[in-house]
Formats: structure tokens, C-alpha cells, sequence
């Protein structure tokens, strides 16, 4: 495998941001309700967080659930792979184009102690933010948040807002990612035994190259999408009016718990934000 | 005859230092002569396929040597995508691989990334698809307009155009009625009498496999069962059913006459040999009454 081509591999692979990590921690065992609201209220603390001590008051929100999900830490420093590049362009851009005390100078290039304080808490609050949110993936599997997602979107449906409808779309989109990325290595090693050339040549011709992937990759997804309507219509599906679900979901106290004390955070963040401010 | 491909301890290990780590081939060495015509049987999960893989380069093996027309494929100065022109290799279903307007450019796809001229393109185009049965006026359809079996030809003669040294397919006929899979194993062994190229065929089916290729590869758990010529490989037909691979249904006949103690020999895998099986054995029976 070449880099262009794990590349391509990769980037299919990273759709599925922080794939789930099956455990049975205090974390993985929270309704996937609570920790869709958890995670909402942990945001919240991020950008309400106007100093360094509010942020770090996050952090240690973070850092706890960290813990006791057990995730491994390498896995978590995974998840910030795919956003380097936009942590390098944040930073950049406040380093050099924010006003203040001049440090350093380099023809036209400054770089201010105001500048150097805003990207650093910048990073941190994105490095947070992902990390926040793949804690939810990594310890809830995508069909458990797709039916907490329904749940939650629920009273929608009096506006007539076909949430079940999405949900289903979002479980099968879900469940067709891997099924597609074997499908690509498969049409990729048989046009290269062609001798397409995805591997040289300018972009433009790079891109060109895709078509024998992509055209192939879309006919098989529409005629796999015709065969599951086909199953799904033969087994009588009809939508979500009147359909039960196999698992149900349960609220407990530590669930209400957990809520609690993200509350909690957050007001101590917004507490410090006055005290600070 | 010289050999065209040979592999040294060809080794493929999957997903290394993970739980999941399985080996897919082990230590295979074979050595595929020049202008033979070849089947390769197994079980799934047998190798067949990431065996097939490795002799195009588009895997690369975990320890041992692919060698083609004499030169080591992953040596410094071998091109990759040149080994790619010269064995052509066909994947299951391969239709699914279709993606130009016409049929025409389908199949011109491969000759064209060999970047040969266009009035050579056009021959083997038209060679091509005379070949495995593809009507003109089909050349100027989209190769979606096309029934499955048609869309099958395609793809095949797709690789063909490339007239590669050595042709591999990998089950060409699966899903096919029996009428279209006689007819596609039969255009398969027309090119490889009419170019007098070296054909390796991967098929679940002894009968297809039987009825074709001059000698045999059988997989078994990873490694080379045996390779021999064809007659040589029915020889061992109570070994072939031991590891779990069906005999052609003549064979197995044969060899439950043989169990019911008639004497007479079991390397019988066509019918039209097997006939002939019958009436020498009733002959040398009636010579022995006489």
C-alpha cells in the first residue's frame, strides 16, 4: 500500500469517527440518552468557559469520565488525528494575525502574547471538544445512539418531523460503511489490476483516476439500497407509527446522577466566569 | 517448457500482531510452466484468492518471493503496474468493475492504461469481444443496458484485450446458469488455445476444473495440497475427499464400483473417459468369462 492509497482507506475509515470500544464501564452503562445531554452540557462548559480556570474546570470533567470509561489513551489521541490539520490552521492563524504585545518579529510575521494565549486556549478547547465527543462514540455503539437520538427528537414528531424516518436513515447509513469499504478495496485492487494508476500524476489526474472507483462504488450502493428496500417492504416495514423496540431504554438514578454533576461543572465554570471576569 | 511464474516460500500473514492474525498462505512454492492451462480448487477460506493476489502484486507477501519470467516482481527494478500487464487477473464477479459509457470503453480501459496505439486498442477491442461472444452492435451500448451474463463478458474480455502473458480468473462462473458457465469456460479455453497464453482458473467446480485444465493446484488450510496434471490429481480422488472437496460425480461413481469390489480404476473424471472405463472393463470381463 502506497500513501495515497491507505490514504483514500483512511479517510473512508475516519467517516466513522471514533468507532465504538464495547466495554462495561460506569461510562458504557449510562442511557444513551443522559450522555447525548451529558456531552451537550459538556460543550456547553467549553464555550461558556470565557478563562484558563474555566477551561480547565472542563477538563477535569473530562479527564474523570476519561477515567472511568477506561478507554485506552492511545485510542483517544486517535481520534484527534483527523482534526491536526485543523488544529495547526487555528493556531496559526492566532499566533500571527491578533493584535498585543509584540514577542517576536519576522518581516511581516508577528507573533503577540496576546496571540500566543488565544490559540493556545483555542487548542485546548478543540482537543477538548473532540475528545469529548468521541468519548461518547467510543463508549456508545452507533445503533444505541441512533435510538437515543429518536428518543430524544421525539416531540418533533407533533411538528410533523419525521424523526424515526432519520433515525432509520441514520442506522443503515451506519451500517453500510463498512460493507462499502470492503466494497471499495475490492473495485480498487480490480481496476489496478487494469493498470489504472491512482498513484502518479497531477492532482486533477488523480482525481480523473477516481472515476473507475467511484461510478462502480455508486451503481453497487443504489442496487444494494433496491435490494434492502425490497427485504424491508417484504417483512412489511411501514415506518414508526406502531413499531416496538427490542431494547428499551432505561433511565436509573445514576443516570440522573451523572447529569447532576455535569450541571455541576458547569456551574462552576460559569461561577469562575463571574469571579474572573 | 520454461516457467512464467514461480513463487520461493510465499508467505501471507493477515492483520500481523493483532488477535485477529491468520495466515492465508503458507510457505506455497510452485512453479506455473509457460502456455499450461491450470485449475485451482480449495475450500473457501483455502488461500485460493489471496494466492491469486499475489502473483499481479497487488499483495504484497509477508515473507518469500513471487517471480515472474525470471525476475523478482517486488525487486527495486521491476515495475508493479508492468507485472499487472502481463498477468491479467480477473476478480469474482467482475462486472461489478464496469464503469465506462460504452462497452467498447470498458473494454478498451486496460489496453488503453498499457498505452498502446489506438488502431491496436481497436483490434483487440473488437478480437476481444468477438471472442467471448459480444455482438458489434453491443459495443456502442452502455454496458449497464446489458443482461448479467453479458455484463460478465464484458469485464472478462476486459482483461483479455490486454492479451496478458497469464490469465487468472477467479471463478468466472459463479452465479451463472449452466448453460452460460459451459459457454464461458469454453471462450476461456479458446483464447488460451488462440494466444497460447498460460491460464490459471479458480472454480469451486471439480467437473469445470476437471473438464478444462491440464493440471490441477489444490489448496487445502493455507498450503499447496498438491499440484499435478490433471489425471494424476483423480488418482488421488479418496485423499481429495478426505480433506472435503468434491469429486466430479463420475469420479465418486467410480469409486464406490471400486468399494463394492469390481476392479477397475477410479482416475476417471469425464464422462466421455468414463465410458470408455465401462465397455474395456465389460470386455476385459468377457474375455476373463470366455
Amino acid at each position: 500500500m502506497n500513501i495515497w492509497e491507505s490514504g483514500v482507506t483512511a479517510m473512508l475509515k475516519d467517516i466513522t469517527i471514533g468507532q465504538y470500544f464495547p466495554g462495561k464501564s460506569a461510562v458504557h452503562g449510562l442511557d444513551p440518552r443522559f450522555k447525548i445531554i451529558i456531552t451537550g452540557v459538556f460543550i456547553a462548559m467549553l464555550f461558556s468557559a470565557d478563562s484558563f480556570y474555566g477551561l480547565g474546570v472542563g477538563i477535569v470533567f473530562l479527564i474523570i469520565s476519561f477515567i472511568l470509561s477506561k478507554i485506552p489513551f492511545r485510542l483517544m489521541l486517535k481520534s484527534l488525528k483527523p482534526i491536526i490539520p485543523i488544529i495547526i490552521f487555528t493556531s496559526v492563524l492566532n499566533i500571527f494575525f491578533l493584535d498585543g504585545a509584540v514577542l517576536f518579529k519576522l518581516g511581516f510575521l508577528k507573533i503577540t502574547d496576546q496571540g500566543l494565549r488565544t490559540s493556545a486556549f483555542m487548542v485546548i478547547r478543540i482537543i477538548a471538544l473532540i475528545m469529548g465527543s468521541s468519548l461518547l462514540t467510543y463508549t456508545t455503539s452507533p445503533i444505541t445512539l441512533t435510538d437515543a437520538i429518536e428518543r430524544l427528537l421525539s416531540p418533533l414528531k407533533k411538528l410533523k418531523f419525521p424523526v424515526h424516518e432519520l433515525a432509520m436513515m441514520m442506522t443503515i447509513a451506519l451500517r453500510f460503511i463498512p460493507t462499502l469499504i470492503e466494497e471499495t478495496d475490492k473495485i480498487m485492487s480490480a481496476q489496478k489490476a487494469r493498470g489504472a494508476d491512482m498513484e502518479s500524476g497531477s492532482l486533477l489526474q488523480r482525481a480523473k483516476a477516481l472515476t473507475p472507483i467511484l461510478i462502480p462504488l455508486f451503481v453497487s450502493a443504489f442496487r444494494r439500497a433496491e435490494e434492502l428496500a425490497v427485504a424491508m417492504e417484504c417483512r412489511c416495514y411501514q415506518g414508526g407509527d406502531g413499531r416496538t423496540r427490542l431494547r428499551q431504554l432505561h433511565s436509573e438514578g445514576k443516570d440522573y446522577f451523572a447529569l447532576g454533576m455535569s450541571i455541576v461543572f458547569l456551574n462552576g465554570v460559569i461561577l469562575i466566569n463571574i469571579l474572573t471576569g | 517448457m520454461s516457467s512464467v511464474i514461480k513463487t520461493e516460500d510465499l508467505t501471507y500473514t493477515y492483520s500481523i500482531g493483532t488477535p485477529f492474525e491468520k495466515t492465508a498462505v503458507n510457505k506455497v512454492n510452485l512453479d506455473i510452466e509457460e502456455g499450461s492451462f491450470s485449475g485451482i480448487i480449495g475450500h473457501t477460506g483455502s488461500g485460493k484468492s489471496t494466492l491469486i493476489q499475489h502473483l499481479n502484486g497487488l499483495i504484497k507477501p509477508t515473507s518469500g518471493k513471487v517471480i515472474i519470467d525470471g525476475e523478482d516482481i517486488w525487486s527495486k527494478d521491476v515495475k508493479i503496474r508492468d507485472v499487472r500487464f502481463k498477468v491479467g487477473l480477473v476478480f469474482q464477479y467482475p462486472e461489478y468493475q464496469i464503469f465506462e459509457e460504452t462497452v467498447y470503453k470498458d473494454i478498451a480501459f486496460g489496453p488503453k492504461n498499457m498505452g498502446l496505439p489506438d488502431d491496436e486498442i481497436d483490434r483487440r477491442v473488437k478480437e476481444t469481444a468477438e471472442l467471448v461472444g459480444l455482438h458489434m452492435e453491443n459495443l456502442y451500448k452502455s454496458p449497464f443496458e446489458l443482461s448479467g451474463g453479458q455484463k460478465r463478458r464484458v469485464a472478462i474480455a476486459g482483461v483479455m484485450a490486454m492479451e496478458p502473458k497469464v490469465l487468472i480468473l477467479d471463478e468466472p462462473t459463479a452465479g451463472l446458469d449452466p448453460k452460460g458457465r459451459d459457454k464461458i469456460l469454453g471462450q476461456i479455453k479458446e483464447y488460451h488455445r488462440q494466444k497460447n497464453s498460460t491460464v490459471l482458473l479458480v472454480s469451486h467446480s471439480m467437473e469445470d476444473v476437471a473438464k478444462f485444465a491440464d493440471k490441477i493446484l489444490v489448496m487445502n488450510k493455507a498450503e499447496v495440497f498438491c499440484y499435478e496434471d490433471t489425471p494424476d490429481v483423480f488418482k488421488r480422488a479418496d485423499e481429495l475427499t478426505q480433506i472435503g472437496l468434491a469429486v466430479p460425480q463420475i469420479t465418486r461413481v467410480f469409486l464406490r464400483l471400486k468399494q463394492m469390489g469390481i476392479d477397475i480404476r477410479t482416475d476417471v473424471y469425464t464422462t466421455e473417459f468414463a465410458g470408455k472405463t465401462i465397455l474395456e472393463y465389460l470386455g476385459k470381463r468377457g474375455d476373463g468369462n470366455a
